[in-house]
Parts: structure tokens; sequence; C-alpha cells
């Protein structure tokens, strides 16, 4: 019975901690919106040169590897369509379904995990250092807001990047399932092209778009929630770094997954 | 213990502050003040609630009862954008420094002007450097923190902190982790302050020889309660056991309570935190 008790209160914390955590990311969102709409007239304005430092971080230093994934993930997706087409002898349809899951699907998914793995984790880690080092109390004690100074940057320049990143990983994706294809089945580029424009409706770019909206600001208030809920030293950083990752990661699959349902409805 | 008369100017007035943390009392009803121009040191042992009384002088954490009037303004009566211009007034140098790691020095030095004046770069790296001159480290603008040492990023702190030339300074553990000699010369540096700048220091230490060495007045505090405010000589000739304990380093004898102890053992906090 004791047992019974004890693990209805471990629930009964964790869903209270879960609700609390909710709740942070929440008022930093419209924290982060209060500083970006009145912070001038506050005298502490959001500093562009702040955000294009984040946006460097977030988005162009992530290119190389995005690019390199989306190219990856596109060529796996031409190898499995040709081949489960060729089953019924339909490889030369392959284009539709590369098209519409890497625009609709795998570009915004792999950039957003890769921007979680990378910046979310950055972030987490950088909040949680600023917090154990008395960084955030000193930003206090200095009269600087540490939302409008630390968050509204990184926020600004996750939701700007990581669509950003998404259109390239769909250019990256496509334009290597379209070499894949020229030299499997002999389809010229120039076909290939024709064919996605046919296939391909802005509805499918912005769908992608959507998604990885919503992600970009998933990710960044994952990585502040956890980095400024540290406690204990460098061990206290690795822990909310570690749970940031996992919790954006999680995050991001089960939005993709409700966003896809919702938007096909 | 008598605290400064009502005649003195005073920057800095606690009145009965009460705070707990969880469920904790922490302060328990703690009243004191800081006249204009003068040093004062904090001083207790280990757990006394020297570091949270500084943190709310502060303004960093929320209390339970009591007022703090920070160079005349009641906190608890400010907007948030009265409580950042009265910040302005004030400045910090943390234990650890708490300069940002990712900006050099000169940066660092600089971000209180960049974030509240229109001064042009060239002026704000003036003033950086006047600063840096002060706490003797001309020349090291350029340098990260991580490229200095434990006494240097105490100093490069002051220079921050001392960046908009602030009423009021506070210093948590100025001399905690440093040798002597470099302990010996920011006490010097804080002494430069005061009379070179009028500023009035509140110092939060547990180092006797420096407190001793700074202070105008000490407050001592233990158990979340004060057990004296007054000059060196007065605290050197108090009769209290408790002081002299403090004095002489000696631990006190604290008769355990062993039903308190139990609950500790058992993690049953009901107890302790009845009392507490």
């Amino acid at each position: 019975m004791a047992s019974i008790g004890n693990f209805v209160e471990r629930v009964g914390r964790a869903t209270v901690a879960a609700v609390e955590e909710v709740g942070n990311g929440g008022v930093l969102v419209v924290q982060s919106l209060y500083w970006v709409f009145v912070g001038a007239q506050q005298r502490q304005p959001v500093r562009i040169a702040s955000v294009f430092v984040q946006m460097m971080e977030i988005g162009i230093k992530a290119v190389p590897i995005i690019a390199m994934l989306a190219a990856t993930i596109g060529m796996m997706l031409a190898i499995q369509s040709i081949y489960t087409l060729r089953i019924f002898g339909a490889e030369s349809r392959v284009t539709i379904g590369i098209a519409l899951s890497v625009t609709r699907e795998f570009a915004p998914l792999i950039t957003g995990i890769l921007v979680a793995g990378r910046s979310g984790s950055a972030l987490a880690a950088r909040i949680g250092t600023m917090k154990i080092n008395q960084e955030i109390d000193a930003l206090h004690v200095m009269g600087i807001n540490p939302v409008r100074f630390l968050v509204v940057p990184a926020l600004l320049a996750s939701v700007v990047m990581v669509p950003s990143l998404t259109i390239f990983s769909d250019f990256m994706g496509l334009l290597a399932a379209g070499l894949y294809i020229n030299l499997e089945l002999g389809i010229s580029l120039a076909a290939y092209v024709s064919e996605l424009q046919a296939v391909l409706h802005v509805d499918d770019v912005m769908h992608g778009l959507g998604k990885s909206m919503i992600f970009s600001v998933l990710i960044a208030v994952i990585g502040v929630v956890n980095g400024a809920s540290v406690t204990g030293g460098a061990e206290g950083v690795g822990k909310v770094t570690t749970r940031a990752v996992v919790l954006s990661i999680s995050a991001i699959i089960v939005t993709d997954m409700i966003f896809a349902f919702v938007a096909t409805r | 213990m008598a605290d400064a008369p009502d005649t003195v100017k005073k920057v800095l007035e606690v009145t009965d502050l009460v705070t707990h943390y969880g469920p904790r009392l922490i302060l328990k009803g703690v009243s004191m003040s800081v006249r204009d121009g003068e040093i004062m040191v904090i001083m207790g042992g280990s757990g006394s609630g020297k570091s949270t009384l500084l943190r709310h002088l502060m303004v960093l954490e929320r209390k339970t009862s009591g007022t703090v009037r920070l160079l005349g303004e009641d906190i608890d009566k400010l907007s948030a954008r009265e409580l950042n211009d009265l910040r302005k007034k004030t400045g910090v140098a943390f234990q650890g420094g708490a300069l940002f790691s990712s900006m050099t020095v000169g940066e660092n030095i600089m971000l209180p002007l960049y974030e509240h004046t229109d001064l042009d770069p060239m002026t704000m790296e003036i003033m950086a450097r006047m600063k840096l001159e002060v706490v003797n480290l001309a020349g090291f603008e350029h340098l990260m923190p991580s490229e200095l040492s434990g006494g240097m990023i105490k100093r490069a702190a002051v220079a921050r902190a001392i960046i908009m030339d602030p009423k009021v300074l506070f210093m948590d553990e100025p001399s905690a982790g440093l040798d002597p000699a470099v302990s010996s010369s920011l006490d010097d540096l804080i002494l430069r302050l005061r009379d070179a700048m009028n500023m009035s220091i509140v110092v939060v230490t547990h180092e006797l020889e420096s407190a001793f060495k700074i202070a105008d007045r000490i407050t001592v505090l233990d158990k979340g309660e004060i057990l004296f405010i007054g000059t060196v000589e007065e605290l050197r000739a108090h009769p209290s056991e408790r002081i002299q304990n403090l004095l002489n380093r000696r631990a006190e004898d604290d008769t355990i309570d062993p039903d308190e102890y139990l609950s500790r053992l058992t993690g049953d906090t009901t107890v302790g935190t009845a009392t507490l």
C-alpha cells in the first residue's frame, strides 16, 4: 500500500513539475515578445548585433552539416523509393514521393533535430553555466533584463534561421535525390526539376516551413528553460544540456506528428 | 547593539528583514543601515545568513517581510523601470567575478555603459581604461576572463562594478581564495575607492584580518540574527562569548537537540522545519 502511495506521489510530483516547466516556457515566450515590441520604449532595446551573432551560430555554422545530412537523406529516399516502386514497375514515378517526403517531412524534421543537437544544447549549457557563475545575477544587478539580453536574440535567430535552413535542406535533399535518380534511372536533371515543379505546390513547402517555425521556438525555449533550471556545478550543466537535447528532439517529433495530422484533415 | 544615529545620512536601511528559503527561516528580523561614505563589513560564520542578506541588499531575492531602503527609495514601492534606474547607481563585485566568459575584459567593463548610455564607443573605451587603471589592470582589456588569475578577475569585476560611478558598491567575499599579498592589495583598493570616489561600500567577508583593516563599522550575523553592529574597536572589546568565539575562530559548543538530530537522520523534516 505504501509503495502504491509512493508511486502516486512520484507521478503527482512529476506531473506538477512538467506543468510548471510548460508554464515557464510559455511565460518566456510572452516575456520575449514583450521585449521585442516594448523593449525600446523601456530603454532596453533588443540589440540587432546580438541577433546576428546568434544567427551566425545557429544558422550559418550549421550549413555544412545540414547540407551533408539533407543530401544523404534525399539520396536514401531515392534509393528506397526506387527499390519499392520497382516491385510494381513504377520506378519512373519516384519523383512525387521524394518531393513530398522531403519538403513536408524530412527536411524540417532533420533540420529541427540537428539544430536542437547543436544549438539547443549550446543554449542550455550557456545559460546553465552563466547561472552557476552568477552571470545572470550580474545582469540583474546591472539593470539588464536577462530575457531581453540572452533569450530574445537566440529566439529571434532561431525563428529566422531554422526555416531558412529548412529551405536549404529542401534544396539539398531534392538535388541529391535528383542526382541519384539521374544515375540510376537515366532521368535527366532538367526532366526531374520539371516534374518537381509539376508535383510540388506552395502548400507543401509552407507545410514544412510552418513546422520548422514551431520547432525553432521549441528548441530555443526548451534550451533556455532547462539551462535556467540548473543546480549544482559542472555536472548540473551536463545534466540540463542532455535533458534539453532529449526534450527538444522528443517535442519536435511529437509536434511533427500532431502538425501533420491537423494539417492533413 | 545601536545602529547609526538618525542624524547621519544613510544610503541603505534594512528594517526587520525576514526571509525564508523554502520552509527554512534564514534571516530573523534583521535591521541595519549603511552610512554615506562608509565601509560596512558584514561578517559571520558559514550559514549565518550574510550572503542571503547581501542578496537582499542587491534586490536579488524576495523577502518574507521587512523593508529595504536603498538610496532613500523603498524598493517595494518601485516599478521595474524605477528599480533598474536605481540599480544603475549601485555596483556589485561578485565572489567569483561573474565576468561574461564570451566577452573580453574590456567588453565586460563597458557593458553597463553600452546598455545604459548613449556614449560613443571611443569614450566608452577610454572610461573602461580609466577604471582598469584604478584597479591596476591597465593593458589587460583585450584579454578574455579565462586568461586572468583569480585576483585579476576580482579586480576586473570591481572595475565593471564602478564603471557607472555608483554611490553604493557591494562586494561578496573579495578576499576569498586569494593569497595574503593579493588579498591585502584588494583591501587597499577598497579603501582607495571609498576615499577617492566617496563610495559607500558593503563588504561580505569571513576574513577577520581583511575586515579589521577596511571596516568603518562591522555587522556580525549569527544564525540569521544580528549579534553586533559597531566599530572594530567596539567589536574587539565586546564581552559576548559568541562574538569572542567568532573572533578567536572557536567552534561554538552547540547543544544538539536529539529530536531534530533524529529527524535529520531519518529524513523526516517536520521537526526541523518547525524550529528553523
